[in-house]
């Protein structure tokens, strides 16, 4: 008897986290929704619980949370807005780590044309297309295309150029509709396309931190804090990795 | 933090480019409302063809469209490459998307029914024995327009002409899809307010969206007095 008894607290403890099966809610920057539906799908098959996602612009998801909307994890696209909720008390302290690490990609209108910074030198002297950003103020890719185009000095040329779509999303689409010849998207959006692109060195950007943070509405929700550290194992990294991101070991 | 979010207490230059370019986009939109409401309200108002219901819900789809669907469609137009594109070009333009000429014709379409039903309406309404009259007393069609038609139409004008105008104003989702957020250019006042929003310049964003409230309130207290009825349409015709 007294050896079986690991043997029964472990089917209690499987019994009992089946009957705490939780659902949560998970508020994601709309860059990463695909790749979160991946790790979703993943989770959701290793533990009872079940996730509900919800994709818009982190400034927005910002919003929202502060009207006390019902998300129990943010996934957020910067480090900045996830600091602020927590020093506004809408989050978890301590409970801030980064996911995911954002990268730059060039790409253009055709899908083939060749691209590198030479390609983005010239249409911006010669060319006549626009180059496609997301909006610096608002969109933490947008801040990194402005820093890469200082870096490239080609800053002060692109100006008049420029257009700066609503987030990451709609430059991409600015770009695939042929109405931008050029944009700086994220890497996650082409990185499975067999559309060209040309990868920015990280060190032509500030990094783009992608931090989750467990929100004041989720601190007791066992599905989003199982799903925080799911987030850290190594399968989840892979999986994060292959959409186009760069994880810390 | 408080920094941030009470930054610029007050509108800031951009914010005032925003409401430049916002007054005249819709003023020259109106402008172009009128003068293609007109021709094509007053056909309407005439026309016996049976094709003439399928013209009217035409002009009437921006009412019940989202605006997603009409910045689907134009941007997929404005394309370089696109037929629209390629002829806009060909004329001496430059490129289509994300410049104000995109801006206006977007609205023009958007707010069209906003002044081809008043107009219409108007022109419905005019007694048609006055034009035969006129014309039996050798008054040509040039007269009978400024003299007659206008003066008895001045409501269905002004009314076409402060809607299409106020709902231009008013225009968002349109120009967040077609618009590339330029200030100075295709930035206007309702897409500055948004950003204002998401980066958290809620006190920006309350000069910018309280001054709006105050401005149609305004803009519509003045029709509903010049019309005296409690319709935006004359004499209680409702818009169908």
């Amino acid at each position: 008897m007294p050896r079986l008894l690991p043997l029964l607290l472990l089917l209690l403890t499987i019994g009992s986290s089946l009957a705490n099966a939780d659902t949560a809610t998970i508020a994601t920057a709309a860059n990463f929704k695909p790749t979160l539906q991946r790790l979703a799908a993943v989770f959701e098959q290793q533990t009872p619980h079940q996730l509900t996602l919800v994709g818009a612009s982190t400034g927005t998801l910002f919003n929202q949370i502060r009207q006390g909307a019902p998300f129990d994890l943010l996934l957020a696209a910067d480090s900045e807005r996830p600091a602020r909720l927590e020093q506004l008390g809408f989050a978890i302290a301590g409970s801030r780590f980064t996911y995911a690490e954002g990268r730059l990609a060039l790409i253009g209108y055709p899908a083939g044309r060749d691209l590198n910074p030479a390609s983005l030198r010239a249409e911006l002297t010669t060319g006549r297309g626009k180059l496609a950003i997301a909006n610096p103020n608002t969109a933490p890719y947008g801040l990194a295309a402005r820093q890469a185009l200082e870096a490239l000095a080609l800053w002060p040329l692109a100006q008049g150029r420029l257009v700066r779509a609503n987030n990451i999303a709609q430059a991409f689409q600015y770009v695939d509709s042929g109405n931008a010849s050029l944009g700086l998207v994220a890497y996650a959006q082409v990185i499975h396309s067999p559309r060209a692109h040309w990868l920015l060195p990280a060190r032509q950007y500030q990094p783009i931190r992608q931090q989750a943070i467990l929100l004041q509405f989720g601190h007791r929700n066992q599905a989003a804090i199982d799903f925080m550290h799911f987030l850290t194992s190594p399968p989840a990294k892979d999986i994060i990795r292959h959409h186009g991101y760069a994880v810390a070991d | 933090m408080r920094s941030l979010i009470e930054m610029n207490s007050m509108l800031s230059a951009a914010d005032l480019a925003a409401i430049v370019v916002t007054l005249k986009l819709a003023t020259i939109t109106t402008i172009i409302l009128l003068l293609v409401g007109l021709p094509i309200a007053w056909w309407l108002a005439n026309t016996r063809v049976r094709a003439k219901p399928l013209v009217e819900a035409i002009v009437a789809l921006p009412l019940v469209l989202p605006p997603t669907v009409l910045g689907f469609y134009l941007l997929l137009a404005f394309a370089p490459d696109s037929p629209v594109g390629q002829l806009w070009q060909y004329l001496g333009g430059e490129q289509l998307a994300f410049s104000f000429s995109a801006l206006v014709i977007g609205s023009v379409i958007y707010s069209l029914p906003f002044a081809v039903q008043p107009l219409q309406a108007s022109f419905e309404q005019l007694p048609k024995s006055l034009l035969e009259a006129a014309a039996t007393m050798g008054a040509n069609g040039r007269d009978q327009f400024f003299s007659i038609i206008l003066p008895l139409s001045r409501r269905g004008i002004i009314g076409a002409a402060s809607l299409g105008f106020a709902h231009t104003v008013g225009e968002f989702g349109v120009i967040l899809m077609i618009g590339g957020n330029i200030p100075g250019e295709t930035q206007v006042l309702s897409i500055a307010l948004y950003d204002r929003v998401e980066t958290l310049q809620y006190s920006s964003a309350h000069w910018m969206a309280g001054g709006l409230i105050v401005f149609s309130l305004l803009l519509l207290g003045f029709i509903y007095r010049f019309n005296k009825t409690a319709s935006l349409y004359p004499a209680g015709r409702v818009r169908s």
